[in-house]
């Protein structure tokens, strides 16, 4: 397809001037990245592409190309459900990144005192990362489950009254996918974090010691504002994961009850593959990369300026 | 860091208690759902009543291991998530193996080989990496559609490589970015050509790199669920979309226990490597996000 086109141009500047031999050693590095080139300009750019052209059109159970403009969207906003979606992933994700980043800096900076047993202490933190959020979404809804789970053990303790049935409560049901994301995300924050404090200068901490201030405000003055970049890339991955969470809610509340636990990712899915609303489903598809490139956009430009630095 | 002020006054060692206590809380609350999983795969259904969550199991037993495996329903079929399970592996060492090769031609080539433009086509790859896949869904499944490939397990390789290439390739371009060019160049000079100086100069040093790549991948594709519930049939599904199924399989009684020992075979093949390679694991979550 586009394999020889790619490979081709820049080649034939370089190649005039050497052997045969030399002509293909020069291009071999374009040959072969030429498939991979292709893939990504066809199956991610091309595919963005499809994607908005049939958010533009009327389809419903298979793609057609009848254009309706943006009609597709204007229908997505006025749909209830996609707005319970859409608040959901601010509170889903609002929570999950702050709680995770709290969490994660504060088992961090306890762990960087000269713990003992460190390593097995950072491993029980970081595995459930290894997991399926489908395994995870599984868990937790049997500890969640009103009847037999965490609130009917506290119950059995002689705490009749206790309460924590909010995997069945359409208010609180988008707070269990909270607990259970972070659940699963905090340690690899707390990784990253760790990894971070190791790398700041030691001189610094000295100097501020000298001075006399205390541990406390060592932290809050001096460590903390050096994590900065951490916190920055946790951010971005933290609301990248969020944004993308489609398994979780699937295994854990199924977007219920009802539709009130809903997030874009599996408002998206139902209207795309089982509600016959391939267009409305595009156009959701299309926000959510929106939601994304809001985010990514400034996170790529640093890292394509370090790159280039690098 | 060093910035801790060994001080043995009564104060400080109440401070260190209290850490650890906090410590070994935290590790409670990550420990328990692993726990309450593995203590109910293994009770029998009459000890699974309320308030029971935490108990030993009186008559420890095998048998919803062995249902989950092969007997418990999941959907219309009722042959457990062993069939799936061998589908997640047919799937996942194929997808593993072809994405780190071109990984690491990628990134090899776009380090040792640079060309104008070539960081623009890093770049570009890069974007791969962020996408929703929300957003390639529906084009996705009419072009494996085209190919005679829907609901097939090389669909499924497909796709997984597709996605995954971009992870690879960034994993192997900043790896080989730190590896000296002078030896390169040396070579180049002595007439050694792109594969001859991959094999004998890069691959030898990549052993790291490689381990990092094929555990991300194979965390990546044995515990993805999105592509896996979109893109197969019975003969193709992974096991998570097997054990979502079984979850939700609302035929008879539910039997949590064997629910439970589902979702331990699904988690078993990430967690092994986990635990064996941790090191290489928080190395992949980390590229690319921390640098130096």
């Amino acid at each position: 397809m586009s394999l020889s086109r790619c490979a081709a141009k820049p080649a034939a500047a370089t190649g005039s001037r050497r052997s045969p031999s030399g002509l293909l050693q020069a291009w071999l590095p374009k040959l072969v990245l030429a498939p991979s080139i292709a893939i990504s300009l066809f199956f991610v750019y091309g595919f963005m592409l499809w994607t908005f052209i049939l958010s533009l059109t009327g389809s419903r159970m298979l793609p057609s190309y009848d254009f309706v403009g943006f009609a597709q969207y204007a229908r997505l906003m006025a749909n209830d459900r996609w707005w319970v979606a859409s608040s959901n992933l601010v509170i889903f994700g609002g929570l999950f990144v702050a709680i995770c980043l709290a969490l994660g800096l504060l088992l961090a900076i306890l762990l960087d005192q000269r713990i003992r047993q460190e390593g097995a202490l950072r491993t029980v933190y970081l595995y459930p990362m290894a997991l399926s959020f489908i395994v995870t979404g599984v868990v937790w809804k049997w500890l969640l489950n009103p009847g037999l789970g965490i609130q009917a053990m506290v119950r059995g303790w002689g705490f009749e009254n206790f309460r924590f049935d909010w995997l069945v409560d359409p208010d609180m049901a988008v707070y269990t996918l909270v607990i259970a994301a972070v659940w699963q995300a905090s340690g690899f924050v707390m990784a990253l974090f760790l990894a971070g404090l190791r790398g700041i200068d030691d001189s610094i901490l000295k100097a501020a010691q000298l001075d006399g201030a205390s541990l406390p405000s060592i932290y809050w003055r001096v460590v903390i504002p050096c994590l900065r970049p951490v916190v920055f890339s946790a951010v971005m991955i933290l609301s990248h994961i969020a944004i993308k969470s489609f398994d979780l809610v699937v295994a854990l509340t199924g977007g219920g009850p009802g539709y009130a636990s809903d997030l874009p990712a599996t408002f998206m899915y139902a209207h795309a593959f089982t509600r016959a609303q391939i267009g409305l489903g595009s156009a959701s598809a299309m926000l959510m990369l929106g939601g994304v490139l809001a985010i990514l956009v400034p996170y790529l430009y640093s890292e394509l300026r370090n790159h280039r630095h690098g | 860091m060093d910035n801790v002020i060994r001080q043995r006054t009564l104060g400080a060692r109440i401070a260190r208690v209290s850490l650890y206590a906090v410590l070994i809380l935290a590790a409670l609350f990550y420990l328990l759902p692993l726990v309450v999983m593995l203590i109910t795969s293994v009770k029998p259904l009459a000890e699974i009543t309320p308030g029971t969550l935490l108990s030993l199991p009186r008559e420890p037993t095998l048998t919803p291991w062995i249902k989950a495996w092969g007997e418990a329903c999941t959907g219309m079929r009722c042959e457990g998530v062993g069939g799936y399970f061998y589908n997640s592996i047919a799937i996942v060492v194929p997808a593993v193996l072809i994405s780190t090769l071109i990984g690491a031609l990628n990134g090899y080539a776009l380090t040792k080989w640079r060309f104008k433009g070539s960081e623009l086509v890093f770049a570009l790859m890069l974007f791969g990496c962020f996408i929703p896949f929300q957003v390639v869904l529906l084009p996705m499944a009419q072009t494996l559609g085209w190919l005679g490939l829907s609901t097939s397990r090389v669909g499924l390789i497909l796709v997984h490589v597709v996605f995954g290439i971009a992870f690879t390739t960034l994993f192997f371009r900043n790896f080989y970015v730190a590896v000296p060019t002078e030896l390169v160049s040396a070579a180049k000079l002595d007439g050694a050509g792109f594969l001859r100086i991959f094999w004998r100069i890069l691959l030898p040093v990549s052993a790291p790199i490689i381990v990092v790549s094929v555990i991300w991948q194979f965390t990546q594709i044995w515990n993805d669920f999105l592509f896996g519930v979109a893109f197969s049939a019975h003969n193709s599904q992974p096991v998570t979309v097997a054990l979502n199924n079984l979850v939700n399989t609302s035929t008879g009684a539910r039997e949590y226990n064997v629910d439970m020992a589902a979702a331990m075979i699904a988690a078993l093949p990430t967690l092994i490597v986990y635990v064996l390679a941790g090191k290489y694991f928080v190395r992949g979550l980390t590229a690319g996000s921390v640098k130096g």
